[in-house]
């Protein structure tokens, strides 16, 4: 049995189509990554798929239970760790366990042993009655996914986990997960904007632009199509100036916004003559970098624009410090 | 049972924490007690009654205890919107109905208690013991009127985006039903058409019973206000439920 199906998934907001007719499988202790920039579409497909949201078409089966038809079903299948904080701040990290167990229905000795276990797992037992709004955001961060795990989800759906936490923080939850997936066999469903995240984390990934799914497999495979080594210019003036350099080791040369990226194999005996060529072509260049794809370029291949990581970063850190105000 | 005990309790653990909001609710009614009751005791006598006017007056400002607390207390809910908890609510395979009972229940506690505080402040300043089974009786009402408004609260919240609509239920909804439910001034010296009036605020059956609990006496049939509570409470619970139903996170 597949963890997840889904089947033409669709979700407009009056005209918008925020969703745009999507499938995907997701195997049995499969970490699936849903990756792309904002307003893509992750947290409304996360949404649908975890009942919140109602699809305006489309099917989702989930652990063999229906969406639509099986509500309860799929919400005792699922764990979640929504993209915005949904703790109880005014409560103790074990209180905040203690609720879910309740409205999950655990008994009373699983789950205080649960609890301690988990609490323990993500290392937060020692400050287990600790007011929430006392902890930092990483530490918010893993007793959410402490608290998903509670009541045993064959299915996790993380939106967007490591937002807004810093580097170190993120890499340590990173082998959270992986150890999670590893020791529970549990099917994970990522969805983020990093591409680092992506590329470490999943099995396989989604790439999700403007609602649609444009590509997907495993980042190896990703990246492999993609092929050779790949050359990046940034230029001014390229547009104008260039002609095909014409050599007929370069595979590829696609043009975007301020720089053209040149795909080939064996970038570093070339690299002199495509430089000498292009400056014969009375192009200025601002920089060179040459480097093996990543799913940066595979994003940048599929969808003519790069996911830009920095701008979001940004924008990330504004959404904090916005919720940080609100508290 | 279960999920609603559990919401039950997170509402009842975050007001015992709330000091300083326990403390600040009580200001407004503590002070309406003191100055109007002290102030206007030697210089109001309610017609047709041997009570003087502070007896008179507790039961009415008890009752406005509860109902601003547990008014308060439903549209707290907004809170949980936008601070996210109430994704972790709903994402639970629970239904919704319990959840909002849950809700009413913890609301309503927290109102009683507050109203409780209140009465028995209201034991130093020349309200007489009324006994244990008058005791019983205000409790009756305090609860109903807990239950009432809270699911009202939880109603109006369902329908709210976020608190910039709370100053507009203060003003339109909260204070007429304070200023209309007869807590302060007997309503058989009304013009008949404020009467009528105060007979179609459903805190009027609260205050009423409440009255009769803590002196004896009520100008109202204290059955006829204990009906026309219930069915008002029932009647919030179902509309409470029903919007609370259609929430979106
Ligand atoms: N409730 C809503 N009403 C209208 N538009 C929405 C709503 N929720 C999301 N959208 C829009 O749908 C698009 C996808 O949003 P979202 O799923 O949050 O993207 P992501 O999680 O990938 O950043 C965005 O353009 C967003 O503005
Ligand atoms: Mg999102």
């Amino acid at each position: 049995m597949k963890a997840v199906k889904v089947e033409n998934l669709t979700k407009k907001f009056g005209e918008f189509t925020a969703v745009d007719n999507i499938s995907f499988d997701i195997e049995e202790g499969e970490i699936f990554g849903l990756l792309g920039p904002n307003g893509a579409g992750k947290t409304t497909t996360i949404s649908m798929l975890a009942t919140m949201a109602k699809a305006t078409a489309g099917k989702a089966v989930i652990n063999g239970y229906d969406m639509k038809t099986s509500q309860d079903g799929v919400r005792k299948s699922i764990g979640i760790v929504f993209q915005d904080q949904s703790l109880d701040e005014e409560l103790t990290a074990r209180e905040n366990m203690d609720f879910h167990g309740r409205l999950y229905r655990i008994p009373k000795e699983v789950r205080e042993e649960r609890i301690e276990e988990l609490l323990r797992l993500v290392g937060l037992f020692e400050r287990k009655d600790d007011l929430v709004k006392t902890f930092s955001g990483g530490m918010r961060r893993r007793l959410e996914i402490a608290r998903g795990l509670l009541h045993r989800p064959k299915v996790l759906f993380l939106d967007e986990p490591t937002l807004g936490l810093d580097p170190q923080t993120r890499n340590y939850l990173w082998e959270y997960i992986e150890k999670l997936n590893q020791d529970f066999k549990i099917s994970v469903i990522i969805t983020t904007h990093y591409m680092e995240e992506a590329d470490r984390l999943c099995d396989r990934i989604g790439i999700i632009d403007k609602g649609k799914i444009v590509a997907m497999d495993t980042p190896e495979n990703l990246k492999d199509r993609i092929g050779g080594d790949i050359i990046t210019v940034k230029s001014p003036d390229y547009r104008e100036k260039i002609k095909d350099c014409g050599f007929f080791w370069i595979d590829r040369t696609e043009f975007f916004d301020g720089f053209f990226t040149i795909t080939l194999s064996g970038a570093e005996e070339h690299l002199t003559e495509i430089i000498s060529a292009l400056i014969g072509q009375g192009i200025k260049i601002t920089s060179v970098s040459m480097h093996k794809p990543t799913l940066e370029d595979v994003f940048l291949h599929y969808t003519g624009r790069s996911i830009r990581d920095e701008e979001a970063g940004a924008k990330d850190r504004m959404r904090m410090m916005h919720m940080v105000r609100r508290h | 049972m279960d999920v609603i005990y559990t919401i039950w309790l997170r509402n009842v653990k975050r007001y015992i924490r709330s000091k300083s909001r326990i403390v600040g609710s009580l200001g407004m009614p503590v002070f309406f007690l003191i100055f109007l009751g002290f102030g206007l005791n030697s210089v109001v006598t309610i017609p047709g009654a041997s009570e003087n006017y502070t007896e008179f007056l507790v039961p009415g400002i008890v009752a406005m205890s509860v109902l601003f607390t547990s008014i308060f207390a439903g549209i707290q809910i907004i809170w949980d919107k936008q601070f996210g908890f109430l994704k972790e609510t709903l994402v639970a395979p629970v239904s919704r109905f319990e959840i909002m009972l849950g809700q009413t229940f913890g609301g309503a506690t927290t109102a009683i208690i507050q109203g409780g505080i209140i009465l028995v402040l209201s034991l130093f300043i020349g309200l007489s013991f009324p006994g244990l089974t008058g005791s019983l009786i205000a409790a009756g009402f305090m609860i109903l009127i807990g239950i009432a408004f809270t699911a009202l609260g939880i109603a109006i919240a369902s329908r709210m985006e976020d608190m910039n609509g709370f100053q507009l239920i203060m003003s339109f909804l909260v204070f007429p039903l304070f200023g209309l439910s007869g807590a302060m001034f007997p309503i058989s010296s009304l013009p008949p058409l404020f009467k009528t009036l105060t007979l179609f605020d459903p805190l009027t059956y609260g205050v009423e019973g409440v009255r009769y609990g803590l002196t004896g006496a009520s100008q109202i049939d204290p059955v006829i206000s204990l009906a026309v509570l219930f069915s008002f409470s029932v009647v919030m619970i179902m509309l409470g439920g029903y919007l609370f139903k259609a929430v979106k996170v």
